[in-house]
C-alpha cells in the first residue's frame, strides 16, 4: 500500500533532526494559523500563488532562496563544526551517515535551491524591465517554472524527516549513487527534486529565451541590451543547451535504479565514466549560468554608482559569448585525473585558461569604469568591490587547477572546495546581494538599510576569507574533501579557524535579516517615490516602485545604451513621467494550473521515491489532467481598460509629487 | 573613511595568509620527496607566480581607483561619458593573452612530461619500474606485489629511488589512489585498468589515502608508503610471506572485499594468479561480481533513518560491516 | 523631447496603439518559443544517441545490434512514419486554405499512421524482451531500449496532441488559438521524423551492416 514508506522512515532517535523538523512542523503551523486567522489565503493565492507577474514571481524565487541559504548554511556550519572537532580518533557529532547526507545536501540545495533560484528571480525581477516589456513571453510557463521548482525545493526538505537524503557527493557520481551501493531512498529523493525542479528550469531558460529575443521594446536592438540582459541571454542559452543533458544523465540513473538497466553499472557493460562525463557536461556550464548574471550585477551596479557609463560595453558583451560558448568545451578538467591521455588532458586545460582572457578583460573593464568616475560606495558597490578582489583569486587558483600535471596532486583536496567557494561566495553570492540591493527598491519601493547591509558584507569577506584561505593551505598538507574525520591532528588547529570563518559568514546572514528587519520597519524613511533611487541608467528605472503589474504605461523606446539615463539628461536631469492619453493594455491572467501541475508533480516524486505504484500514477495523471484543463481553457488574457491605466498613473503622480518634493528638490541639487 | 576601513580588514589578511603560505612550506606538496611531486611543486608555484602580473595589478587598481575616484573626491577628473580607449583595451586583452598563451605551452608541456601512464627516465641504469597493483575496495586498500607474490592491506613498501609502476583499479566503487609527498593521483574505476608512474628519492614514511569519496567508511581509506632501503624492502617482504593468511580468488578475495571500515593492516603471504587481472575480469563479460556482491548489499543500506547506521550493523545483518570490520563498526559509536 | 522617448510614440503624436505591439502569446512568438524547446529536445537525444554510442559494444556477452534487430519490419515502421509526415504536411496545407474537415481528416490518417509506428515498436519490444533480451540484459540493450522507447514516448504524446487538437477543431474550428497549436504540432511531428532518421540510419543500418 504504501510502498517502501513505513513509520521506521522517520528518523525519530536523531535528536538534530528532530529538534530540526519540530522546529519546521510549529513553524509551519504557526504560519498556516496566522493566515488562516488574518484571512489571507485569499489574497495568498490570488496575489501570488496564482500570479503571473514576473517580478511577484521574481520575490518568490528570492524568498525561497533566503530560507534554504539558511537550511545550506545550517548544513556547512555542522560540516565544520563537526571537522573542527573530529580529529585524531574523536569521532565528532555526526556519523558517516549523517555527515555524508549533509555534505550532499549543502551542494544540492546551495546550487539548485539557493543560487540558482536567485540568479533566475533577479532575471524575473528585472529582464521584462530592462527590455522595456510587459512580461515574459509566456507567462503562464513562467509561472509553472516557479512552482516545479518549489516542488524541488518541498522533495529536498522531505527528505530530511522521511527517510534520508543522498550519501553521494552533490553530483550523485555513479557508481556509488547506482543501486548496488546505494539501495536507500537518498539517491531517489536527489532524483526527483533534480529532476522536476530541472524542467522547471529548463522552461524558465526557453521563456526568457524567447523572451528578450522577441518582447524588446523599439529601438532596442541587441547592442543596445543593457548587460544585465545580455549576460540573462547567454546564461539561458547555456540553460537550453545544457540542462537537457542533465535531464537525460538523471534520467538515465532512474532507469538503472528502477528498471535494473545498465548505463552507469560496474559490470554488464556499464560505463561509470560515461556518467562523469555527462554530468559534468551539464555541469561546467551550470556554473557559468550561475556567474554570468552576477556579472551582469556588477556591471549594471558599478556604472550606476559611478555615474558613468560602462567601460567598454561591445567588449563586455563579447567577452560574455566567448566564454558561453567556451564553457561547453572544459568539462573535463573537473577529471584530469580519469587518466585520459596527455594530450586530450592538454586539450582541456589550455581551453579552461583561455576562459581566463575574457574573465580578465572583464575585470578590467570593471575597473575602468570606476576610472575618472564619481563613485559612490553604497553596499551594492562594496559586494562589487569585494567581488573584485575575491574573484581574482578565485580566478587565479582556478587557473591552476586546470593545469593537468598541477591538478593531479590538487584533485579533490580541499584546494578544490576553497576555490569554487572563493568564486561562488565570492562571484555568485556577492553578486546575488549585490542585485537584491539594488534592485529591492523596484520590488518594494522603498531601499534597503545601508548601515546593516555594509555590516553584512564585512562580515561575509571577513568570514570568507577567515573560513576558506586554511583549506588552500591544508589542501597543501593532503587534506581531501568530504572526509568525516581525519587522522591527523596538526590539521585542527586550521579547521578551528575555518569554522569560525563560518561563524562570522553567519553573522553577516543575520545581518542580512536584520537588515530586512530594519528596512521593513522604517520604509516609511526609505521609501523611493520617483522608481529611480539610484540615479540609475537603465529602463527599469523609468517606471514606478513597485513598478505596476503592467509595468509600463507606455512602452519605452530606446535609442542607445543606458537608454532611461539620456533620456533624464535630455530632460534636464529629471526622468520624465508618464502623461495621458493611455491605451488598452492586454496582459495576461493569473493561472491556477502552475501550482496544481506542481503539486501533483510533487506526490508524483514523492510517490516515485517510495515505490507507492498507485500514487505514482495518480500523481501523474493529476498532471495531465491539470495541464489539459490548461490546453482546454481559453481565458487566459484580458485588458486592462485605459481608464484604470490613468487611475493608477494619476495616483503614482501624485504620490510623487506629494511625498516626494522635498526628496526631488534633493536630488536636483545633488545631480548639478 | 574608506581607506581606513580596508587597511584595518587587509593587514590582519595579508599577515595572515603570509603565515598561513609559511607553515605551507613543509607541506606535503611544497616539500615532496619525489621527482614527479618536485616537478609538480614547481609547476605549482610557477604558476603561481606568474598570475601575480595579474593579480597584484587588479588588487591595487580596485582599491586605488575606489578610493581615488569616490564621490566625495571633488579632486579627481570625472568623465561621464569616457567609455572607450583602444588603448586600454588593447593592454587588457593583451597582457592576460600573453600569460594564458605562456600557460598553455607550459600546460601541453607539463602535460606530456607529467603524464601518469608516462614510465619514469631515471638517469642511472634505466632499470625497469617495480610494479605494485593497488586495488580499492570499500573501505580499504589491497595492494598485489605481482613480482613477489604477495599481498597487503592498508600498507606498502618499496625502496629509495626506484620507479614504481601502480597499476590501479576498483573493485567496488571509484576511489581515488594518491600519495601526497610523491605527487599524481589517479583514479581508481572497477573493471579498468589505469596506472601511474611514482618515485621517492627519500626514505620515510609517507601517509596515502583515496581521495575520491566512496561512501560510508571512506575518511579512513587511508594506507602508509614505507620507503627505505632494498634491505629494508627485502625484509618487509619477508615479514609479509611469514603471515600464514593466504588471498585465493575468488574465495578469499570476496571475503575482504566485503565492506568494513578502518580496516587494520594485513598481510598475505600467498596469492592467486594474475589476481588483480581476475578482479578486473570480474567487471567484464562473463564474470561473476555481482552475484558474488549480492551478499555485501545490505551493508550499505543502513536504513532510512539519518542516525540508525549504527544499529543496524548490531542486527541480523550478520554479514555486514560489523563482523566483517576489525571491532565495532565506528559509526556505531559515533551514534550514541 | 525626453518624453517622447519614454512614452510611446503612438500617443504623444496621436497615433492609434497597435495592440500587437504588447501581446504576449503571438503565434510568432509561440512558434519561436517551440522551436526553441526542440532544440532543447534536440540535445536530450544527441545525449541519448552519444550514451548509445559509447554502449554500442557493451554487449556483456549478450545479444550485438545484428542478433537482434529484424530490419524488413523496421523498413515498415519507417515509412508509415514517413508518410505520416507527408499526410501532416496535407493538413497545414489544408489549415492554409481554411478547410477544417480537410485538416481533420489528414490528422486523423496522421494519427493512424503513428499509432500503427508506435504498434510495430510495441511489438518489436515486446518480442525481445520475450526472448530475453530485455533492457536489464547488457549496457548495449538500455541504451537500445531507452534511445528508441524516448523517440517513441515523443510519438506517443504527438498522438495525444493530435487527438487534442481533433477535438479543439471541432470545438472551435480554425482559430488564433488552434492554428499555431496545429503549427507547433507541425514542428514537432517533422522534428520526431528526422530524429526517426537518425535513429534509423544510426541504430538499426548500421547495426546490422
Amino acid at each position: 500500500m504504501f510502498g517502501k514508506l513505513s513509520l521506521e522512515a522517520v528518523p525519530f532517535d536523531d535528536p538534530i533532526i528532530m529538534v530540526t523538523v519540530s522546529a519546521i512542523v510549529l513553524g509551519g503551523i504557526g504560519l498556516t494559523a496566522a493566515i488562516t486567522y488574518f484571512k489571507k489565503w485569499g489574497y495568498l493565492w490570488k496575489e501570488w500563488i496564482t500570479s503571473i507577474d514576473h517580478k511577484k514571481l521574481g520575490i518568490m524565487y528570492f524568498i525561497v532562496a533566503l530560507v534554504m541559504l539558511l537550511r545550506g548554511f545550517a548544513d556547512a556550519i555542522m560540516m565544520r563544526s563537526q571537522l573542527a572537532m573530529a580529529t585524531a580518533g574523536a569521532e565528532g557529532f555526526l556519523p558517516p551517515s549523517h555527515y555524508d547526507q549533509i555534505f550532499t545536501a549543502h551542494g544540492v540545495i546551495m546550487i539548485f535551491f539557493v543560487a540558482m533560484p536567485m540568479v533566475i528571480g533577479l532575471m524575473n525581477l528585472v529582464v521584462p524591465l530592462q527590455i522595456g516589456a510587459r512580461d515574459v513571453a509566456f507567462p503562464f510557463l513562467n509561472n509553472l517554472s516557479f512552482w516545479l521548482f518549489a516542488s524541488g525545493v518541498v522533495l529536498v526538505n522531505v527528505s530530511l524527516f522521511i527517510g534520508e537524503f543522498a550519501k553521494t557527493g552533490w553530483l550523485a557520481y555513479a557508481p556509488l549513487s547506482g543501486l548496488d551501493y546505494s539501495p536507500g531512498v537518498g539517491v531517489d529523493y536527489w532524483i526527483w527534486a533534480l529532476q522536476i525542479s530541472g524542467i522547471g528550469t529548463t522552461l524558465t531558460g526557453i521563456n526568457f529565451f524567447v523572451t528578450i529575443l522577441k518582447m524588446r521594446t523599439k529601438g532596442m536592438t541587441l547592442f543596445r541590451m543593457p548587460i544585465f540582459t545580455w549576460t540573462s541571454l547567454c546564461a539561458n542559452i547555456l540553460i537550453i543547451a545544457s540542462f537537457p543533458i542533465l535531464t537525460a544523465t538523471i534520467a538515465l540513473l532512474t532507469l538503472d535504479r528502477y528498471l535494473g538497466m545498465n548505463f552507469f553499472t560496474t559490470d554488464l557493460g556499464g560505463n561509470m565514466m560515461m556518467y562523469v562525463n555527462l554530468i559534468w557536461a551539464w555541469g561546467h556550464p551550470e556554473v557559468y549560468i550561475l556567474i554570468l548574471p552576477a556579472f551582469g550585477v556588477f556591471s549594471e551596479v558599478i556604472a550606476t554608482f559611478a555615474k558613468k557609463r560602462l567601460f567598454g560595453y561591445n567588449t563586455m558583451v563579447w567577452a560574455t559569448v566567448a566564454i558561453t560558448i567556451l564553457s561547453f568545451v572544459v568539462w573535463l578538467h573537473h577529471f584530469f585525473t580519469m587518466g585520459a591521455g596527455a594530450n586530450v588532458n592538454a586539450f582541456f586545460g589550455i581551453m579552461t585558461m583561455i576562459i581566463a582572457i575574457p574573465t580578465g578583460v572583464k575585470i578590467f573593464n570593471w575597473l575602468f569604469t570606476m576610472y575618472r568616475g564619481r563613485l559612490e560606495i553604497t553596499s551594492p558597490v562594496l559586494w562589487t568591490l569585494g567581488f573584485i578582489i575575491t574573484f581574482t583569486l578565485g580566478g587565479m587558483t582556478g587557473v591552476m587547477l586546470s593545469l593537468p600535471a598541477a591538478n593531479f596532486v590538487l584533485h579533490n583536496s580541499l584546494f578544490v572546495i576553497a576555490h569554487f567557494h572563493n568564486v561562488i561566495i565570492g562571484g555568485v553570492v556577492f553578486g546575488m546581494l549585490a542585485g537584491l540591493t539594488y534592485w529591492f527598491p523596484k520590488a518594494f519601493g522603498f531601499t534597503l538599510d545601508e548601515k546593516w547591509g555594509k555590516r553584512s558584507f564585512w562580515c561575509w569577506i571577513i568570514g570568507f576569507y577567515v573560513a576558506f584561505m586554511p583549506l588552500y593551505v591544508l589542501s597543501f598538507f593532503g587534506a581531501v574533501r568530504r572526509m568525516q574525520s581525519y587522522s591527523n591532528p596538526e590539521w585542527q588547529p586550521l579547521m578551528i579557524v575555518a569554522w569560525v570563518g563560518a561563524l562570522i559568514i553567519a553573522a553577516g546572514i543575520a545581518c542580512t535579516l536584520i537588515q530586512f528587519y530594519v528596512s521593513i520597519r522604517d520604509r516609511k524613511q526609505n521609501e523611493d517615490v520617483t522608481g529611480d533611487p539610484w540615479d540609475a541608467r537603465t529602463l527599469e528605472w523609468a517606471t514606478s516602485s513597485p513598478a505596476p503589474f503592467y509595468n509600463f504605461a507606455h512602452l519605452p523606446e530606446v535609442k542607445g545604451v543606458d537608454a532611461f539615463w539620456d533620456d533624464k539628461q535630455a530632460n534636464g536631469g529629471v526622468p520624465p513621467l508618464s502623461e495621458p492619453p493611455y491605451q488598452d493594455i492586454h496582459m495576461p491572467k493569473n493561472t491556477w494550473e502552475g501550482p496544481i501541475i506542481a503539486l501533483f508533480a510533487t506526490i508524483f516524486g514523492f510517490a516515485l521515491v517510495w515505490h507507492i505504484w498507485w500514487l505514482v500514477i495518480a500523481g501523474g495523471l493529476g498532471v495531465f489532467a491539470t495541464f489539459m484543463a490548461r490546453i482546454f481553457n481559453d481565458d487566459v488574457d484580458y485588458y486592462v481598460p485605459a481608464a484604470e491605466v490613468e487611475r493608477i498613473e494619476r495616483e503614482n503622480r501624485q504620490r510623487v509629487k506629494r511625498k516626494g518634493d522635498l526628496a526631488h528638490s534633493t536630488r536636483l541639487g545633488t545631480q548639478s | 573613511m574608506i581607506r581606513k576601513k580596508y587597511l584595518r580588514v587587509l593587514s590582519p589578511l595579508v599577515l595572515v595568509s603570509l603565515a598561513l603560505f609559511l607553515t605551507g612550506c613543509d607541506s606535503a606538496l611544497m616539500d615532496p620527496k619525489g621527482q614527479i611531486g618536485e616537478e609538480q611543486r614547481t609547476l605549482i608555484l610557477t604558476a603561481f607566480g606568474l598570475m601575480q602580473i595579474v593579480v597584484i595589478p587588479v588588487i591595487v587598481m580596485t582599491i586605488a581607483f575606489a578610493w581615488r575616484y569616490r564621490r566625495s573626491n571633488k579632486n579627481a577628473t570625472y568623465s561621464p561619458d569616457w567609455h572607450h580607449s583602444n588603448k586600454v583595451e588593447a593592454v587588457v586583452w593583451f597582457v592576460p593573452c600573453v600569460i594564458i598563451a605562456f600557460l598553455a605551452v607550459l600546460t601541453w608541456y607539463t602535460s606530456h612530461s607529467l603524464d601518469p601512464h608516462k614510465p619514469l627516465d631515471v638517469e642511472e641504469g634505466g632499470q625497469e619500474p617495480m610494479v605494485i597493483e593497488a586495488v580499492s575496495l570499500d573501505w580499504k586498500w589491497l595492494f598485489i606485489y605481482p613480482e613477489q607474490g604477495i599481498a597487503t592491506v592498508n600498507e606498502i613498501a618499496f625502496p629509495e629511488d626506484t620507479p614504481v609502476r601502480f597499476r590501479v583499479t576498483s573493485g567496488s566503487v571509484m576511489n581515488s589512489f594518491f600519495i601526497p609527498r610523491l605527487g599524481s593521483q589517479i583514479y581508481a574505476m572497477a573493471g579498468m585498468d589505469n596506472d601511474v608512474h611514482l618515485i621517492a628519492d627519500e626514505q620515510g614514511v609517507y601517509p596515502g589515502r583515496s581521495t575520491n569519496y566512496s561512501g560510508a567508511g571512506f575518511s579512513d581509506m587511508t594506507f602508509d608508503a614505507h620507503v627505505g632501503s632494498q634491505q629494508d624492502f627485502e625484509a618487509w617482504v619477508s615479514k609479509v610471506r611469514e603471515s600464514s593468511e593466504s588471498l585465493t580468488f575468488p574465495e578469499e578475495y570476496y571475503e575482504l572485499a566485503a565492506p568494513s571500515e578502518d580496516s587494520e593492516i594485513q598481510y598475505f603471504s600467498e596469492v592467486s594468479p594474475a589476481l588483480y587481472e581476475s578482479i578486473i575480469k570480474s567487471f567484464h563479460a562473463g564474470g561473476d561480481h555481482a552475484e558474488r556482491v549480492e551478499a555485501f548489499s545490505d551493508s550499505y543500506a543502513d536504513g532510512f533513518g539519518h542516525g540508525s547506521h549504527g544499529d543496524e550493523g548490531h542486527g541480523d545483518e550478520s554479514h555486514g560491516e560489523s563482523d566483517e570490520s576489525h571491532g565495532e563498526p565506528k559509526s556505531a559509536e559515533a551514534a550514541e | 523631447m525626453a518624453t517622447d522617448t519614454l512614452s510611446n510614440q503612438g500617443h504623444a503624436h496621436g497615433h492609434d496603439h497597435d495592440h500587437h505591439d504588447d501581446h504576449h502569446d503571438t503565434a510568432g512568438t509561440k512558434i519561436f518559443g517551440f522551436w526553441v524547446y526542440l532544440m532543447s529536445d534536440l540535445v536530450i537525444f544527441g545525449s541519448l544517441f552519444a550514451v548509445y554510442a559509447v554502449l554500442l559494444r557493451g554487449t556483456a556477452g549478450g545479444p550485438s545490434p545484428a542478433d537482434i534487430f529484424d530490419l524488413p519490419l523496421i523498413l515498415i515502421s519507417t515509412f508509415l512514419l514517413l508518410i505520416s509526415s507527408f499526410t501532416y504536411g496535407m493538413a497545414v496545407l489544408s489549415m492554409n486554405a481554411g478547410r477544417v474537415a480537410s485538416v481533420q481528416k489528414w490528422l486523423l490518417i496522421t494519427f493512424l499512421l503513428g499509432a500503427g509506428f508506435i504498434g510495430l515498436e510495441l511489438y518489436e519490444f515486446q518480442h525481445l524482451i520475450h526472448l530475453g533480451h530485455g533492457p536489464d540484459q547488457s549496457a548495449f540493450l538500455s541504451a537500445f531500449f531507452t534511445l528508441v522507447g524516448t523517440h517513441g514516448l515523443h510519438v506517443i504524446f504527438g498522438l495525444i496532441w493530435i487527438l487534442v487538437m481533433l477535438i479543439q477543431l471541432k470545438q472551435k474550428g480554425l482559430n488564433d488559438v488552434t492554428r499555431p497549436r496545429i503549427m507547433c504540432l507541425s514542428l514537432f511531428w517533422h522534428f520526431l521524423d528526422i530524429v526517426w532518421i537518425c535513429v534509423f540510419s544510426f541504430v538499426y543500418l548500421m547495426g546490422v551492416l
